[in-house]
């Protein structure tokens, strides 16, 4: 836990639709009861743009997919004490591991050639460079808990949290399953 | 396998089930005591009405006096068995099997017309299976989409051969098989020519409401729109077998 007792969170968004982290929103009113016991720390919904040094969960929505995608998951897990996998596309690859089907250069050709009427070109600036192969978190780093769902409900969210704070390791599978 | 038919004069056996004492007519297997005293054993290939396959292996049990693990649906109860349902290393099992399974095709449940009908994705909740610790193979197979009314997905087909069993048990058309070894394993049509093609196929869509994951499913519907009914299963198979 940090100084202040309350436990730090910071949240990733990789390859995935937000949709885990409008979930996590949707826990409205409870989010006030929650800003009681948990700090955000980092996330796409605060502006901190640093990393703490030590966080105690971290939470990633998405899978992945890119050169960035890699780089997040990994500085995640080097600075999180419990990291969280929220979601189906971090839990299992989900819609963007589909692609894995498929030579990456077919995709790229399907997405910017084949379908492009004007200019068609394979973007290389400014973008991070897709992996060959989409992979789910665990593929990549240590996860300790999974949250499976597409998104996993708000109330499924509330309870992983609830869990925590009160240091229970939660099981997911009581409240939600892939696809949920 | 048909298991052979019961026999004139049926005994009744007394055993164990989780330290439960239960009796049984000395016909029946398992699974089929299990399920009668609430005793909820996971499985795939097994369906009430057709008969027994054995592949899936979610319903091994341990039996005191022997280290194999026994599949609850092909096993027959004895007198004085003592079963164990529900240990750890038989948890731990089932969750590898099942991993397995999503690992082996591409199942993307949030998008899959069954999503929320579907037996496997229950399995997995109930097994708590909430992640895959083996890596996806992802690798390509076919969707048959040539029939008039149904579609066969073999990215989510998992082999169970409900399709192959009713359609040869029930219905009598027998339209399915099963072919190829290993991962290149798939339900075939006819022989292994596209579904509409089918001159045996009735339509009847006995295959489509036992199948139980999304492999197997109506034309038109949509994300979770698919839904199954086992109901006219019981009677029929009854009616079959003129009981
Ligand atoms: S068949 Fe079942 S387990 Fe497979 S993707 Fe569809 S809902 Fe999920
Ligand atoms: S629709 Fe009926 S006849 Fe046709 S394959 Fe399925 S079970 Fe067999
Ligand atoms: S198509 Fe469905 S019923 Fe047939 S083997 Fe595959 S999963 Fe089983």
């Amino acid at each position: 836990m940090s100084a202040n007792d309350r436990v730090s969170v910071a949240t990733a968004w990789l390859d995935g639709c937000s949709g885990c982290h409008m979930s996590f929103l949707d826990m409205d009113e409870r989010l006030i009861a929650l800003a009681d016991k948990i700090d955000i720390v980092y996330s796409p919904l605060v502006d901190a743009k640093e990393l703490p040094e030590q966080v105690d969960v971290g939470i990633i929505e998405g899978s992945v997919s890119s050169e960035e995608d890699l780089h997040k998951a990994q500085l995640l897990r080097k600075h999180c004490r419990l990291l969280i996998s929220l979601g189906d596309c971090a839990v299992n690859g989900n819609v963007p591991a589909m692609r894995n089907q498929f030579k990456l250069d077919a995709v790229f050709d399907r997405a910017y050639r084949e379908n492009v009427s004007f200019q068609p070109q394979r973007p290389t600036q400014g973008v991070p460079a897709l992996l060959e192969r989409v992979r789910p978190v665990h593929g990549v780093v240590a996860v300790d808990v999974f949250v499976p769902g597409c998104p996993p409900s708000a109330d499924a969210i509330w309870y992983v949290l609830s869990e925590l704070i009160e240091g229970r390791i939660p099981d997911p599978s009581q409240v939600t399953k892939f696809g949920a | 396998m048909p298991l052979p038919a019961p026999q004139p004069q049926v005994r009744v056996v007394t055993l164990k089930i989780d330290g439960q004492d239960v009796s049984a007519r000395e016909d029946e297997t398992i699974i089929e005591v299990a399920r009668e005293n609430r005793v909820p054993i996971p499985s795939l290939c097994y369906l009430e009405g057709l008969s027994v396959w054995g592949a899936c292996r979610l319903c091994v049990v341990e039996i005191a006096g022997t280290d194999r693990l026994l599949a609850a649906c092909s096993t027959r109860v004895t007198e004085g068995m003592q079963v164990i349902t529900n240990s750890e290393r038989l948890q731990r099992y089932r969750r590898t099997i099942v991993e397995l399974l999503f690992a082996e095709r591409n199942h993307v449940c949030s998008v899959c017309v069954s999503n929320g009908h579907c037996e496997l994705q229950t399995l997995a909740q109930r097994c708590g299976v909430d992640h895959v610790k083996v890596p996806y193979r992802h690798a390509r197979y076919e969707v048959d989409s040539s029939h008039d009314l149904f579609r066969l997905d073999h990215n989510r087909c998992v082999l169970c051969t409900r399709c192959v069993r009713v359609c040869d048990e029930i219905e009598g058309a027998h339209t399915w098989d099963v072919m190829g070894r290993g991962t290149d394993c798939r339900v075939i049509t006819d022989l292994a020519r596209p579904w509409g093609d089918s001159g045996s196929c009735t339509s009847c869509g006995k295959c489509v409401q036992v199948c139980p994951t999304g492999a197997l499913v109506r034309h038109g519907t949509s994300v979770g729109e698919m839904t199954k009914d086992l109901k006219f299963l019981p009677y029929l198979s009854r009616r079959r077998h003129g009981q």
